[in-house]
């Protein structure tokens, strides 16, 4: 069929994304952005890493500026308790892209043992897996998922505290994990590879509904 | 008015025929060889299975055996659908059970096969003998054993790189004392703990077993003794895990290694300990696929292992082999057909092996067999891809990831487009490329003009603008297959091409600019094309017209749109208004 003609001319994408620039498509247009389509990136910024937190706080961490090609440095993960492979060792300068590269799960689970934890979001009608073996941080984690679920952002409030929410609905989670004898822990108690090891699944848990949640305590009150 | 060809003889003539286009071919000539045509043909594959209803097929294929099945598009096996997109193997199970009671054979590639579906097969097909589900998931060893208990005549069980629920290794206890007829087990993806004993009895009791392919949690010291029961393998996969090394293991693993004088095809070695790789000397000359993908074997004891491997036709290798042992391959291995070199490290920002573009060159200047190539490295060159291209002209199918995105010619910096172009300019045959690294516009204009026999194209983070996409469209004449995520293409040539679009199998975008709006034109226009818009977000009404979808599979289909959506996927259909299941 016809209907359309098409032009041979480069055409000029401007008019279908919000985003680009009008002289057509850059190189950065086509990342993966963080976020809603059409809405603004949003950027994550560094939160400052500390140790204790109560119960209802979200989980700490410290992020890279991370838009894309930039060449931020890698700002240290200083989380107690939280090997770091290596003297010094930053993590990838670069955000992890969903699905790149083009390396089957089941080839990454053959590299490493695999570590394949289901991850739910309250209010997302679809379920993810994510294999934490690849990960050597909560922070990587936290980055994965975001890329994962396109549905809330990692914000950082004064340096202090980063809080993860859905900017549509204002809703802010929690991030929790089954462990092994079947309580809801919060992520982020314990070190990482002890999390590793004892982590069966992972809610995202709309902040709400986190309350009683505390950590290690056995036998907890898990909400639906 | 002729004489009338007898059926029977022409049935008699078409039993020689297997080929599937041949046998469409066929089909068309006239009503009646149409007609004898579909009541002996036997085998049937159906790349897509939202391409046709399974009731469609049951009435015109009558006397089917055999049924490969295909579900979730190729992108699925990188995260990039959604978890419940579909592609269910329980409706086509269900009515092949009510259909076709003498089935003997299912193939099935990326579907969710359920615990009940295996218990239809298990329990509706009296002489069932080959299950096959690759990269399939929704089952657990439950389902396993139901097939293992029921099967009489099962000959091939093969569930290679499936997701199972391992809810216990008893399952292959099921097999009944009195089951002889395996002859190909492949369950290298179950990772619990399987009763050795009850594999060593089965292995034990089927003399025709020609593969055996196991998960790394068999223990090395048990190796030798099913080695020794099997000696007629042709196919071995198995892990070589062991605690620790000894004389005594060692001598035990070389006999039983030597013993399986047929042996071809080898994988896994999952685990190995270097010191144990000398067991595997004696059997390498007569191998011809080795796949050392999920082996930890560096150099230079993996080129000691290569490159005796001097029949080898199929070599799948990390990047560890680094482009010294890609050299010794070119030199020794000089019957090489296929080559595949995975990444070790694909995560790591800085290259952790010495594996560059000049171990494909070498290869391709070595190895005049080659032609099924796919490689991960972290850096390109188009003079490499000219030489490559010049020196392989018999290549059919070229998969090149380069593993940072948007990686120019390292030498020049220039785009890779003049690189690829002179592959598909001079691979003449080319059936499949996978793109990567910087590329414009331009690339798309030679694989359009020269890319006159691929199948499959599979593009990421490449082009400039929809005239990429034109290129391809328009110009690959015989393409099936398109994947696409993350490239500036938008409505113009999707609306432009949209005929093209019924001439294929499927196309997949994803993080592309096509809108809403034009994938509603496009379901209305287009009433034999499903196209469905994945939208996790939320509903695509939610957001203006204009805004691109997330993802897009649209794939031409004579059944309609599919009943079995989930709440995330959306079917344009003819009315121009949203209907999902």
């Amino acid at each position: 069929m016809q209907d359309f003609k098409f032009d041979t001319m480069p055409s000029n994408t401007a008019d279908q994304s919000p985003d680009s620039s009008t002289t057509g498509m850059s190189l950065k247009d086509t990342e993966l952005t963080l976020g809603l389509p059409g809405e603004a990136q949003v950027v994550i910024v560094g939160g400052k890493s500390c140790s204790k937190r109560g119960y209802s706080d979200t989980v700490d961490f410290r992020f890279r500026c991370c838009s894309g090609e930039s060449s931020a440095k890698a700002e240290q993960v200083d989380w107690p308790g939280n090997e770091i492979s290596g003297p010094g060792k930053a993590p990838d300068s670069k955000a992890q892209v969903v699905g790149w590269p083009p390396v089957r799960s089941v080839r990454k689970k053959a590299l490493k043992s695999c570590k394949y934890v289901k991850v739910a979001v309250d209010g997302a009608p679809y379920l993810r897996k994510v294999d934490l073996e690849v990960h050597r941080s909560y922070q990587q984690l936290l980055m994965a998922l975001e890329t994962m679920f396109d549905c809330f952002t990692i914000s950082s409030n004064d340096l202090e505290e980063s809080k993860i929410m859905n900017p549509v609905n204002g809703a802010e989670y929690v991030p929790t994990y089954e462990d092994k004898d079947g309580d809801w822990m919060l992520v982020g108690d314990v070190p990482w590879n002890m999390f590793v090891e004892s982590c069966k699944r992972v809610r995202l848990m709309k902040s709400s509904e986190a309350i009683g949640l505390a950590p290690r305590t056995p036998s907890c009150t898990s909400t639906t | 008015m002729g004489y009338s060809f007898p059926e029977e003889v022409l049935e008699h003539v078409l039993s020689f025929i297997d080929s599937d286009s041949d046998r469409n071919s066929v089909s068309l000539v006239c009503k009646s060889w149409h007609d004898i045509e579909r009541w002996c043909r036997r085998r049937l594959f159906v790349g897509n299975c939202y391409a046709v209803s399974p009731a469609i097929a049951i009435r015109r294929f009558p006397e089917l055996r055999s049924v490969s099945l295909k579900g979730k598009p190729h992108f699925a096996d990188f995260n990039l659908v959604p978890h419940e997109w579909g592609g269910y193997a329980y409706p086509w199970i269900a009515a092949f059970a009510k259909a076709y009671p003498w089935l003997e054979e299912l193939r099935l590639k990326r579907m969710v096969v359920s615990d009940e579906a295996l218990e239809l097969i298990a329990k509706k097909f009296k002489n069932f003998r080959v299950l096959v589900m690759y990269s399939c998931e929704g089952f657990s060893t439950d389902g396993l054993a139901t097939i293992a208990a029921n099967c009489r005549n099962l000959k091939e069980l093969d569930l290679s790189e499936s997701e199972v629920d391992d809810v216990s290794g008893n399952w292959l206890s099921q097999f009944p004392d009195s089951y002889t007829s395996l002859e190909s087990l492949n369950i290298t993806s179950l990772s619990s703990e399987i009763r050795f004993s009850a594999l060593e009895r089965l292995v034990g009791r089927c003399p025709n077993l020609k593969t055996l392919k196991l998960s790394h949690s068999v223990p090395l010291d048990l190796l030798p003794n099913l080695l020794q029961k099997a000696p007629q393998l042709v196919e071995l996969g198995s892990g070589l895990h062991t605690k620790e090394v000894h004389p005594d293991l060692y001598s035990k693993l070389a006999g039983a290694f030597s013993g399986c004088k047929g042996l071809k095809r080898l994988c896994g070695l999952q685990d190995v300990v270097p010191s144990y790789l000398p067991t595997l000397y004696p059997i390498c000359v007569g191998l011809t696929s080795l796949n050392l993908s999920d082996a930890p074997i560096q150099c230079p004891e993996l080129i000691k292992l290569v490159s005796q491997c001097q029949n080898l036709q199929r070599l799948w290798v990390l990047d560890y082999i680094e482009d010294t042992g890609l050299n010794a391959l070119a030199e020794s291995c000089k019957d090489l057909r296929e080559l595949r070199v995975f990444p070790s490290d694909p995560f790591g920002q800085e290259p952790n092996v010495s594996l560059t573009e000049q171990g494909l060159v070498s290869v391709s200047a070595g190895c005049p067999k080659l032609h099924s190539v796919l490689y991960f490295c972290r850096r390109m060159s188009n003079v490499a891809l000219s030489t490559i291209a010049r020196n392989r002209p018999n290549l059919t199918h070229f998969r090149l990831c380069i593993i940072e995105r948007f990686r120019p010619d390292y030498i020049t910096l220039e785009p890779l487009d003049v690189g690829f172009g002179a592959i598909v300019e001079h691979c003449k045959d080319l059936k499949r490329l996978s793109l990567s690294g910087l590329l414009t516009d331009r690339v798309f204009e030679y694989i359009g003009s020269h890319g006159k026999k691929l199948e499959m194209l599979s593009l990421a983070f490449a082009g400039d603008s929809d005239l990429g996409l034109h290129h391809v469209l328009s110009g690959c004449k015989s393409l099936r297959k398109l994947e696409i995520r993350d490239c500036p293409f938008g409505d113009k040539a999707l609306l432009a091409n949209a005929a093209k679009l019924e001439t294929m199998r499927s196309l997949w975008m994803s993080a592309c600019q096509v809108s809403y709006r034009a994938c509603k034109l496009l379901g209305q226009k287009m009433p034999r094309l499903n196209v469905e818009v994945i939208a996790e977000q939320g509903h695509p009404d939610s957001s203006p017209d204009e805004y691109p979808v997330e993802k897009l599979y649209i794939y031409r289909t004579v059944s309609g749109p599919r009943s079995d959506m989930p709440s995330f996927v959306w079917t344009m259909d003819k009315n121009s208004a949203l209907s999902s299941s």
